[in-house]
């Protein structure tokens, strides 16, 4: 008898609190899409509708005259920036999974008298930022005369200290020696071994480790700042930064234009890889 | 011959480590101890030779220095914005994360749409950093912006004697400061609810069944059964947090060039300009503020991992040398 009431309560309780959960989420999930969709919405507005109304959510259709500011006005130039980008993060990106899988396979694979202590010092370096290391790291590539070269940012991807921790946690739990083994029988080199067989088992490990990198290297801003500093060689990043200098301070459309150009791709991205992306995040957590 | 046979193999471990080695060791190893070496002498200028470099006469000079100084511009104050916008942006952003993880893991309240919510929390994540600064310092634009048009609007509803003005709000400190924070925290709560859901998933039911039988509420399993249970991968959200966040570069950077008056300055912003936009390129002050980055991310971190360390595993772990010593003695 009176435990009818109490689960009515309780129900009453747990419907209330299903309300709060929505709300709260569909404001959050509001707030994510918002700055990104007025973003869109100003890139097709012209600069006196944006001064007169600075927020709107109906495009408008002015998206080729803002685009013709960067033909007057070019140190934004999205298409240089868009390819230097891509160089570095597909190079990067390449570099990092197959050296970090190289690594991790050593690792993994074959008994060797440092491995504890090289595995222990990965360990250990894991967590140094690029930013403490930057004033030396500069001092040295200007000395060798390799700033303004798109290697400089491509070549130091071969030591990942990160990803070969995440490759090897990965290896451990999928490689069985028994297939290397019979790789060996049938005559194959261990480097042969590692990239027609080792290889293709990791692929979702790659597939995972990719997207991140990638994602990561496109969007630095740091290192290019420092290292590349001519026109020709700047990254998108860099060129975003470009946005905000006094040449373009009345051109509202153009910024929210140029704006656009950089964040679209991703989102583009995004929409297609988010099922990999998000469950990918906890993939790189130490269990 | 089966030994033999994995003496052989195990040069290829040694082999296969060789890229890596030496890419660290160019890359890495060797820009920090330069750095460290930068940091103790008077290396200035752009164009000045390594080779014209002194050490001081007194060796901790730079660093002196640059403890020394205080106000606009100083060490001293980048490292207090850096913490004060990094605790800004990560308490609320554990906390939220933690109660989105509560709910979203409750098997009583089924939430619906779980997946997209996600996505969508995620999504600023994914943007490159520069480009949301620079959206946000076009949403504070002055005289005419999105967020000034707002609070026109607000200001001429609630007042009649409102005259129109509009404000800039980048010439606010705490204003500046709290937009900084608020896009950090917009940007990666998404990504910590992500890995704590993730961690929650990892518990074995037969706990939560346990704790249901024994007459657990909700709110007794998520403090006494959730959150010891997911206490590594909270540490390892704090310190990749806190590393990213003593790190914060390309927000306060560009969304306020550091300031007004250095007020969103952090290190690393300390550390750019005076390296790469000082007009005297001063790469020692720089590099010995990074020395200072160094040494506080380290000694945080392993303070960290000290206190949060799984004491039942180390007994554990204790116990098999133990096992292992005495497996030996009997051979």
């Amino acid at each position: 008898m009176s435990s009818q009431p109490q689960s009515l309560s309780k129900s009453k309780d747990s419907l209330v609190i299903k309300i709060i959960v929505y709300v709260v989420c569909i404001v959050l999930a509001v707030v994510s899409i918002m700055p990104f969709w007025v973003m869109l919405v100003n890139a097709t507005r012209s600069s006196v509708q944006i001064k007169e109304h600075p927020i709107s959510l109906i495009p408008s259709k002015y998206l080729f005259s803002n685009k013709e500011v960067f033909d007057d006005k070019p140190s934004f130039q999205p298409v240089t920036g868009f390819i230097n980008s891509a160089i570095i993060s597909v190079g990067a990106t390449v570099c990092a999974l197959y050296f970090s899988s190289l690594t991790a396979y050593a690792l993994t694979a074959y008994e060797w008298k440092l491995r504890d202590s090289f595995f222990k010092f990965i360990m250990a370096v894991m967590m140094i930022p690029a930013q403490c290391t930057m004033i030396g790291f500069f001092k040295m590539v200007y000395s060798l005369h390799l700033t303004n070269n798109l290697l400089t940012l491509i070549l130091p991807a071969v030591a990942a200290p990160s990803m070969v921790f995440f490759m090897r946690q990965y290896l451990q739990s999928s490689l069985s020696m028994e297939i290397v083994q019979s790789a060996r029988i049938d005559g194959a080199g261990e480097f042969r071994t590692f990239n027609s067989i080792v290889l293709p088992i990791m692929k979702p490990a790659l597939a995972t480790q990719a997207i991140f990198a990638f994602v990561g290297n496109w969007n630095e801003l740091f290192r290019p700042l420092v290292i590349l500093t001519e026109g020709s060689k700047k990254t998108m990043p860099i060129m975003v930064s470009l946005l905000n200098g006094d040449i373009y301070r009345v051109e509202y459309g153009a910024i929210y234009l140029g704006l656009t150009i950089t964040v679209l791709p991703l989102i583009v991205v995004y929409i297609f890889l988010s099922k990999y992306i998000v469950s990918g995040v906890s993939l790189g957590a130490v269990k | 011959m089966g030994k033999k046979k994995s003496v052989n193999y195990a040069r290829y471990g040694y082999i296969f480590s060789i890229p890596f080695v030496i890419a660290y060791l160019v890359f890495q190893l060797y820009p920090v101890l330069y750095t460290v070496v930068i940091g103790f002498t008077d290396l200035e200028g752009l164009t000045t030779k390594v080779t014209d470099m002194h050490l001081l006469s007194n060796p901790f000079g730079n660093f002196i220095d640059i403890l020394k100084g205080s106000g606009a511009g100083s060490f001293r104050l980048a490292l207090f914005n850096t913490v004060i916008m990094w605790l800004c942006n990560f308490v609320p952003q554990i906390l939220l994360a933690l109660l989105l993880t509560a709910w979203f893991t409750d098997d009583r309240t089924k939430i619906k749409g779980q997946g997209l919510f996600k996505v969508l929390f995620y999504l600023p994540n994914i943007i490159t950093a520069a480009s949301v600064a620079i959206l946000f310092q076009a949403f504070l634009s002055y005289p005419v912006g999105p967020l000034n048009s707002i609070r026109s609007s607000v200001l001429s509803f609630f007042s009649k004697s409102y005259d129109g003005s509009t404000y800039n709000f980048l010439n606010n400190k705490a204003f500046t400061r709290g937009v900084v924070s608020f896009i950090q925290f917009w940007m990666w709560y998404g990504n910590t609810m992500v890995l704590l859901i993730s961690g929650v998933i990892g518990i074995d039911p037969a706990i939560f069944e346990a704790a249901q039988i024994d007459g657990a509420n909700r709110r007794q399993t998520f403090f006494r059964i959730t959150i010891p249970c997911i206490r590594t991968i909270l540490l390892y959200v704090l310190v990749t947090s806190m590393i990213g966040g003593l790190n914060m570069f390309d927000i306060p950077h560009l969304l306020n060039r550091g300031g007004p008056d250095g007020s969103t300055t952090t290190t690393a912003v300390y550390i750019y300009k005076q390296a790469f936009q000082n007009p005297r390129y001063q790469y020692n002050k720089a590099a010995a503020a990074s020395i200072i980055m160094f040494v506080i991310i380290m000694v945080l971190t392993l303070a960290l991992f000290y206190i949060l360390r799984d004491k039942d595993e180390e007994e554990l772990k204790k116990l098999r040398k133990r096992e292992r010593k005495a497996q030996k003695h009997q051979l």
